[in-house]
């Protein structure tokens, strides 16, 4: 395109021929009043109220709508003369004696400057500026919405004015309509908020949460427009750096790699079965991971620490070693519970004036530091509880989001207790994830009673496995706080470098050897071998063992029929000294 | 004095012998009749082996591997199942009770597992007395006799 000079209130501008004037005008900050105009979709000119005076180069002067009128070279664009002040106010004027007082309707009437309109106000809340209807045929594709009949019965409905059926249910006309004639109902618990760059929590492009990991927006397919349409894509006409690619598709990689670190970390224990905590039925029963990001500054309260009602606990129960330590289900230590217990009772302590009740088992206060927070704790007034919390129950029966009624036994006074609280947090246990053992199987790491992996020796290789080459870091392994889990991840990789800095693997001597001059050749072995170490020789009629396949298992020493396999290690006279020696 | 039966096991590196040491390293008590001998892998059981502990007085053997599946060489320990299939059928014609082998898995967590089996197959053992292998005298004069009365 061609690039043509324009002047708009006396201000030259470069701007593509044909491009529209009402641009040119936004790019050099001149503000023009419009109803009907959105950047992304074709002008319309309903709503009148962007009209400007243009002289051409031949002295000629039109009032034409800005957001439809092609830049030409040598015209003069003046946007706030008399002449198109009062065909502004005229042209809001007649809108505001169809519509009924809207707040942005009298914004643009002080702008303009329109006190009193001449017609009086009507009753109608649309302004008939079709930006829902361009919107729903132009961006999202489904044409659910149009105009019917004409004049002054003019209305936007949807054919035959009848629940439409090609309605996504997008939100993108209410998203764009301008008085607020077209709103979502909250439909299926779910308000969808789709509007260029202002993105609610709702809208289909998000950040997960402010602590994602990469932290970029995603795009939710089941939400998008375009997933369902196939139309829209504004999000990509928007982006700057052209990041948005809705043709990319989830794809399988396979990368070769020398070392293999996993950790796979660990999941929160579910305590919907365990009825007796009242976790699911009683509304202000938590767990640790749904405190911990209520306490969040970015978490769904905003970091305060309210009750269903929105109303501040007056009294919080922590409950310690819910699912660990506990025979009837994990017999294992979640080891790092009674740490972010106790820095619960602190920040609760910290932001409300809730009394606080710790009921633990022992309190393992081992690391660095730890031992001088529990004593800190101790003089904020906390209390701290011996006694193993047993039972919640609601301690207003019938009401499940009432106050709560913990029952345990306090094992220094030796009796039975009853706590009535507001709020209940479970500090659930660590378990390992569902598919541990599946993961592992496939790197021949095992996993303990426990479900977590297993190392190669608890002192001397705790983040190496039984596999070469493949280690083992963070919660994958056991219950781990922050500091133990980033060691563990910093062991691993100098392991893994050090692996690979030396460029090649040293293998162990142990091999199968055959004894060519009198192997038979009746490859009985080559198909024993699960690694196809062993091939047979065509010239020489007998079978070999290639000795950087050989893992050294030793079937094919067991299995060749006249025992011409020997293993370098484990040989078979070492096994019959061994016998004959445990059998004197 | 009571029967103290002589039992060799042989159990592989990666799952048996690291599930017995886990065993010994938690401190659990099983009966000190068996006699370990660590193999690479259960596959690496050449049936002589078995035959030859018979041979050298043993009262019963016992093979451990992994788990089917769980195999560190792949698929060793199913080698070896098929093979103490058919050693069983063996010593069975030479005499022996087939329940003197037996075939177990243990997997590297499972100590408490390995020194129930062990426990389990020392009482079987015990209860089906000795072998005394060695003691057995082969009539030669009667077998041919036999074979030339049929």
């Amino acid at each position: 395109m061609a690039q043509v000079s324009i002047k708009i209130d006396g201000r030259p501008v470069t701007v593509e021929e044909g491009s529209w004037i009402l641009d040119a005008a936004t790019s050099l900050g001149i503000e023009i009043p419009t109803l009907c105009y959105f950047k992304y979709i074709k002008p319309y000119a309903a709503c009148r109220l962007c009209v400007v005076e243009v002289w051409d180069k031949r002295g000629r002067s039109r009032v034409v709508t800005s957001c439809n009128y092609p830049a030409s070279d040598g015209i003069e664009v003046l946007t706030h003369t008399p002449r198109v002040v009062s065909a502004r106010r005229m042209n809001l004027e007649m809108l505001m004696s169809r519509c009924a007082p809207l707040p942005v309707l009298d914004e643009l009437a002080r702008k303009i400057g329109v006190t009193t309109p001449r017609w009086g106000t009507g009753t109608d809340t649309c302004v008939l500026c079709g930006l829902c209807v361009r919107v729903c045929d132009e961006i999202v594709g489904a044409q659910a919405l149009g105009f019917a009949s004409r004049g002054i019965s003019r209305t936007v409905t949807t054919p035959f004015e009848v629940e439409a059926e090609a309605c996504i249910l997008c939100g993108a006309c209410a998203a764009v309509c301008p008085t607020g004639h077209i709103c979502m109902e909250e439909a299926g618990g779910r308000e969808i908020v789709h509007s260029e760059i202002v993105l609610g929590p709702n809208a289909a492009i998000t950040v997960p949460s402010r602590q994602a990991v990469p932290n970029v927006p995603h795009i939710d397919p089941e939400t998008c427009v375009h997933f369902r349409t196939g139309g829209c894509q504004v999000c990509a006409a928007v982006c700057p750096k052209e990041c948005i690619n809705h043709d990319d598709v989830e794809r399988e990689e396979e990368i070769e790699v020398g070392t293999v670190v996993l950790a796979t970390g660990f999941r929160d224990l579910d305590p919907s079965p365990l009825k007796q905590y009242g976790y699911g039925r009683l509304a202000n029963v938590l767990t640790s991971m749904e405190f911990e990001r209520m306490n969040n500054a970015a978490g769904s309260t905003n970091g305060k620490v309210v009750m269903t009602n929105g109303q501040e606990p007056r009294s919080i129960a922590i409950l310690h070693c819910i699912g660990s330590r506990d025979e009837n289900s994990h017999p294992y230590c979640s080891r790092v519970c009674c740490m972010y217990a106790l820095k619960f009772a602190h920040l609760v302590k910290e932001k409300t004036s809730a009394e606080v009740y710790q009921l633990y088992i022992d309190l393992r206060a081992f690391g660095k530091g730890y031992e001088e927070f529990y004593q800190r704790i101790l003089t904020e007034g906390v209390n701290i509880i011996r006694g193993k919390g047993a039972e919640v129950v609601s301690a207003q029966p019938g009401d499940p989001a009432g106050k709560l009624l913990v029952r345990f036994e306090d094992t220094l006074a030796g009796r039975f207790r009853e706590l009535t609280v507001d709020m209940v947090v479970l500090c659930t246990a660590l378990e390992a994830n569902g598919d541990a053992k599946e993961t592992g199987r496939r790197f021949g790491v095992s996993v303990g009673a426990d479900g977590f992996y297993i190392e190669r020796h608890p002192k001397l290789g705790p983040v190496s496995t039984p596999t070469d080459g493949v280690f083992i870091a963070g919660a994958c392994q056991g219950p781990k706080d922050i500091p133990d889990a980033v060691a563990q991840g910093a062991a691993t990789a100098a392991l893994a470098m050090s692996l690979m800095v030396r460029g090649e693997v040293e293998m162990d001597a142990a091999c199968a050897v055959v004894d060519e001059e009198r192997c038979s050749g009746c490859r009985m072995c080559n198909d024993l071998c699960p690694y196809n170490a062993i091939s047979y020789l065509e010239e020489k009629k007998v079978s070999t063992v290639n000795p950087a396949l050989c893992k050294a298992c030793g079937t094919c020493v067991a299995g060749c029929p006249s025992g011409n396999i020997r293993a370098l290690h484990f040989t078979d006279e070492q096994i019959y000294a061994e016998l004959e020696g445990i059998l004197q | 004095m009571s029967f103290e039966p002589r039992l060799v096991g042989f159990l592989c590196n990666w799952c048996s012998y690291t599930g017995a040491d886990l065993a010994g390293t938690s401190r659990m008590k099983y009966p000190g009749n068996l006699r370990v001998i660590r193999v690479m892998c259960s596959g690496r059981v050449d049936p002589n082996f078995i035959l030859e502990a018979f041979s050298r007085g043993a009262d019963g053997v016992l093979v451990c591997g992994c788990h089917p599946g769980d195999c560190h060489y792949a698929e060793g320990n199913y080698k070896c199942l098929r093979r103490l299939a058919l050693v069983r059928r063996l010593v069975q014609d030479m005499g022996i009770d087939p329940r003197r082998v037996r075939l177990e898995w243990v997997s590297a967590s499972e100590g408490a597992r390995f020194t129930g089996v062990v426990t389990e197959f020392t009482e079987e053992i015990r209860a089906l007395g000795p072998l005394r292998l060695q003691e057995w005298h082969f009539d030669h004069a009667a077998a041919d006799a036999q074979l030339v009365h049929e």
